[in-house]
């Protein structure tokens, strides 16, 4: 910066709007540093050390917290159980939204009342939602067993038993998920031009199956890549609904990975250990961003 | 107009089911706020309470927890993180998509990099960090982490650069300054960008858990998710009676909001949601 | 006998009538330009008639059947879109097969995995793809066949279009501005082709276009449609010539026909300028009429003795022709001369220029815009009339 030299007046116009440029940015590199670089880089660092919060010093432990991971019971559970939460949610809500999605576009007076119904809980206050839900859940009190008593169905003790809990679980994140999937299939299908619906009926699709596997489907084809990584990436990340509800158990049937995350640092200040739990997260979604990045560039594009 | 076809009745009875599932929850919600303990434990799928007890389960609610605070805070720090993120965002955003700015580039890798970082990922390096400068509890400690929103950039990046350069050239000639264009010309231009960053930002902070769990553990600054969770453990659980008028009472400043522009909210987030 | 026909055709959109009682014969391999102004219900016709939407009244028969309830599909007729509506997932090659497959496999067989494995299905896909790959040769596309219209330039794509409509041998081609997204030299290139090969398909074919140079050049006959009505329906050289309609004059034809206003005596006849013609389907009475000439028929000459006087106000050079803008000195409107670049450059801005007509081009409209017919009865000397 000491010596610039200017020749023409063209590289000092340059050299001022880059000046610019650079103020203009400056707040949000620091920021951007401050918060997300150089945190991200120390729970790397952290990850290989015995770092415990409320103990002066700490040292490097090379890849020991790794080696704890893969041992870990709990660990191993938390990621099994993230996995078939994910695997739960992630379809039926994809499903459940690209059909509602369909047939609220075939409708044309009622659109939008519908379109705010299913909507509403992604509006609406998660904890507090889970709580509603807790209560519908209720083993003896709670509607839904009330409902399936009416005809002579034992409802289980859906949040209190190991076997049904995740399910429990799954079924209020897909509550809470149907809603945002559904806008963006919508948006996909307005974007899907008239045209082709013309073309493929001249063409000799007569039943609405032909249309949809010869235009709709494929031309969802980005949305449904995109919904699907946003809702795995949600799914991965579920939290709110295990920490309100069931604080992992019972007996780490819900312990699911930021469940476990959180407790290992903020409950028991294990922070080296949590920081490697926290790389396996971070790992985690890497893997997904990339995994959507190469199937976009190769497959659901067509341009 | 409307003819009522088979397959138009079919699927009118198909989607009002799927509607009367899905507020489910909102009416037994309403419905329990308005029951005596004694009715609810009488399991009965009843929504009307045969008894109305609104006034004292509400009356309950608000003796318990704050809620007028849990709210205030809520608008507190939802507010404080929309305007920094958009006022940090903005003029970066700018930089990148209409300076000549040799930056940009980098720029850009730090911003994807960034979209893959939540903030249950820098969280534990932050608490640690916030702990040593003994800022938690705080509005500081709630509001810092986010003053820095990749995604606004990321979206407003999208939306600068559609517009036309023109408008720009035009503003130089006029004799505006560099910041001057930014307040003047680009952000009145931005408008639908900002309204529908404004409800992704306020709908993510407004129902986030994670973070307030972390740094506060003082009642007077806890938002709304986190309030209801200390009622929750006040009340052992089984008043749910109370504890519906307590979900009622947080629940309905965001679906009201949502009820009254729900065509905002939809694009807004339509519009988030396809760029992120 | 005729292939399409279509029998008082009419459509309203939310009260607003689109179609009032549209009828059409179209013959075995005739070709026939519906061309209007935008908004005059051309493109809503050709949907009609594809099946893509209902009318509210009429009949329309293809190839014998009266098809007003039949779905698009079975109608056997094929359309090339304006935007072509090339399914974007497809290669050429699949595009093109689409309508094959969608008629000749059942759905059972066209189900994916499954669909393989059932009998009979695989010789009838090599035979579809024998007929795709004969369709793409005969259009020079076939080295397109395993490319996605994302990869093609808009004339590539427009003649995967055409392959895709022509491939299974429709009883009636219909196409709705399948030109107006190719850029000027490729759109007057792609005219001959399309006309080249309807030729050789000789299936009827509705054109439907806003350009009426497409619709003169291309077609066997033109239909002229305004506002939902059809005005006109004959060959180029006649609509141009002797236009049932002075919407239809004004349509067609570039720069547009000269219109003035006159009256008509109560002996049937009408004077202007040097003319005089005598009106002869309509009873003689005292009534305005409009004069319709079209600016070729025009000629200006730097005189001031003539008995039409104008003053010339513009002219804009186009280069095998000129365009000269003048004003009728006596009843101040405009008049529109087309003159050849020799002559133009004697008529200067402000010059003063007499008018003169060629007698047997014009034409005589009621002020409803009928036709009324007329023949020229008398032509006065300019010199005769100047100096007596």
């Amino acid at each position: 910066m000491a010596s610039v030299t200017i020749d023409r007046p063209i590289a000092l116009a340059d050299w001022r709007e880059g000046r610019v440029a650079w103020l203009l940015a400056t707040p949000a590199i620091v920021l951007l540093f401050l918060f997300i670089l150089l945190p991200t880089l120390a729970v790397i660092v952290l990850g290989f050390t015995d770092f415990e919060l409320g103990y002066g010093g700490f040292r490097f432990v090379g890849f020991a917290n790794y080696a704890e991971l893969i041992g870990d019971r709990t660990f191993r559970r938390s990621l099994w159980n993230t996995a078939v939460y994910t695997a739960v949610v992630t379809p039926v809500s994809i499903a459940l939204a690209l059909a509602i999605a369909l047939l609220i576009e075939a409708e044309t007076r009622a659109k939008a009342f519908f379109r705010t119904v299913y909507f509403l809980p992604v509006a609406s206050l998660l904890v507090a939602m889970a709580t509603v839900w807790q209560f519908l859940f209720h083993p003896t009190i709670g509607p839904i067993n009330t409902f399936l008593a009416s005809f002579g169905i034992a409802g289980p003790n859906w949040l209190g038993a190991s076997g049904t809990v995740l399910y429990g679980l799954a079924i209020i994140g897909i509550w809470q998920s149907v809603g945002f999937n559904m806008v963006l299939f919508l948006a996909g299908l307005t974007a899907i031009p008239r045209e082709l619906y013309a073309a493929a009926e001249v063409d000799g699709a007569r039943s609405w199956l032909d249309r949809f596997r010869l235009v709709t489907w494929p031309m969802l084809g980005p949305t449904t890549l995109f919904v699907t990584t946003i809702s795995i990436i949600n799914s991965v990340k579920v939290f709110e609904t295990v920490k309100t509800l069931t604080e992992g158990g019972p007996n780490k049937a819900s312990e699911v990975l930021l469940f476990t995350i959180y407790q290992e640092g903020f409950v028991y200040l294990r922070v080296g250990y949590a920081s490697a739990m926290t790389v396996v997260f971070l790992a985690i979604l890497v893997v997904l961003m990339f995994l959507q990045y190469r199937i976009v560039d190769r497959k659901v594009h067509y341009a | 107009m409307t003819r009522l076809s088979l397959g138009r009745v079919l699927r009118l009875s198909l989607l009002s089911l799927g509607a009367l599932i899905f507020l489910a929850p909102y009416l037994f919600m309403i419905s329990t706020a308005g029951k005596a303990q004694s009715e609810i434990f009488s399991s009965s799928l009843a929504l009307i309470p045969e008894q109305w007890s609104y006034v004292e389960n509400f009356t309950k609610a608000l003796s318990r927890v704050s809620m007028p605070t849990l709210l205030w805070n809520g608008v507190v720090v939802c507010a404080l993180i929309f305007i920094v993120q958009v006022v940090v965002a903005i003029p970066c955003a700018y930089a990148m998509a209409k300076l000549k700015f040799r930056a940009a580039r980098l720029m850009m890798v730090l911003v994807m990099l960034g979209l893959l970082v939540p903030i249950h990922a820098t969280a534990l390096p932050l608490y640690v960090a916030f702990d040593r400068l003994s800022v938690l509890n705080s509005y500081m400690a709630l509001v810092a982490p986010f003053s820095i929103s990749v995604f606004a950039i990321f979206l407003f990046l999208q939306f600068f650069r559609a517009l036309p350069d023109d408008l720009i050239h035009a503003a130089r000639l006029d004799g505006m300054s560099e910041t001057g264009i930014v307040a003047r010309v680009v952000v009145p231009n931005a408008w639908p960008a900002i309204t529908a960053f404004a409800i992704f930002s306020v709908v993510a902070h407004w129902n986030d858990l994670f973070w307030p769990l972390v740094v506060v553990t003082n009642q007077e600054y806890a938002t709304p998710p986190l309030g209801l969770l200390y009622f929750r453990a006040a009340e052992a659980g089984d008043d749910y009676g109370a504890l519906m008028a307590a979900t009622l009472i947080i629940t309905l400043p965001l679906v009201a909001a949502f009820l009254i522009a729900q065509k905002r909210f939809v694009e807004g987030i339509t519009m988030t949601g396809l760029k992120g | 006998m005729s292939v399409l026909s279509l029998r008082t055709i009419t459509k309203s959109f939310a009260g607003n009538a689109i179609l009032k009682g549209v009828s059409l014969e179209a013959d075995e391999g005739e070709f026939i330009a519906l061309v209007g102004p935008s908004g005059c219900g051309k493109s809503t016709l050709l949907r009609i008639v594809a099946g893509l939407d209902n009318a509210d009244g009429g009949d329309i028969v293809i190839g014998g059947r009266e098809v007003s309830s039949v779905a698009a599909a079975d109608r056997n007729v094929a359309m090339v879109f304006q935007s072509y509506a090339l399914y974007p997932h497809l290669t050429a090659g699949q595009n093109i097969a689409v309508p094959l497959a969608m008629r000749r496999l059942t759905a059972a067989q066209r189900f994916p995995f499954i669909g393989n494995l059932l009998p009979g299905q695989r010789q009838i896909r090599a035979d579809i793809q024998r007929q795709v790959r004969e369709m793409a040769t005969s259009l020079r596309i076939d080295h397109l066949l395993d490319r996605k219209p994302g990869q093609m330039s808009g004339g590539q794509r427009q003649r995967v279009a055409l392959a895709r409509a022509m491939v299974r041998h429709p009883s009636v081609f219909l196409m709705d501005e399948p030109l107006s997204n190719l850029d000027a030299n490729l759109r007057v290139h792609a005219r001959g082709e399309i006309v080249e090969l309807h030729r050789r398909a000789s299936v009827p074919t509705l054109y439907v276009t806003h350009d009426q140079s497409e619709a003169l050049s291309m077609a066997d006959r033109v239909a002229v449609m305004i506002g939902g009505t059809l005005l006109q329906l004959a060959p180029p050289q006649e609509i141009y010539d002797d236009p049932a309609h002075i919407e239809v004059a004004r349509f067609l034809g570039q720069p547009r026909i000269n219109v003035l206003e006159t009256r008509m005596d109560a002996s049937g006849s009408v004077r202007f300028g040097a003319l005089t013609l005598a009106a002869q389907n309509t009873p003689p009475s005292e009534t305005p009429v409009l004069i319709g000439v079209r600016p070729e028929f025009v000629r200006l000459s730097p005189r001031t003795d003539g008995i039409l006087k104008a003053r010339v106000e513009r002219t804009e050079f186009l280069g095998s022709e000129v365009i000269v803008h003048a004003r009728l000195d006596a009843i101040g409107e405009a008049i529109v001369a087309k003159v050849a670049p020799v002559e133009a450059a004697t008529l200067s801005e402000g010059l003063p220029v007499s008018v003169e007509i060629e007698p047997d081009r014009v034409m005589l409209f009621a002020t409803t815009g009928e036709r009324l017919r007329a023949q020229t009865i008398a032509v006065a000397s300019m010199l005769e009339k100047a100096h007596g």
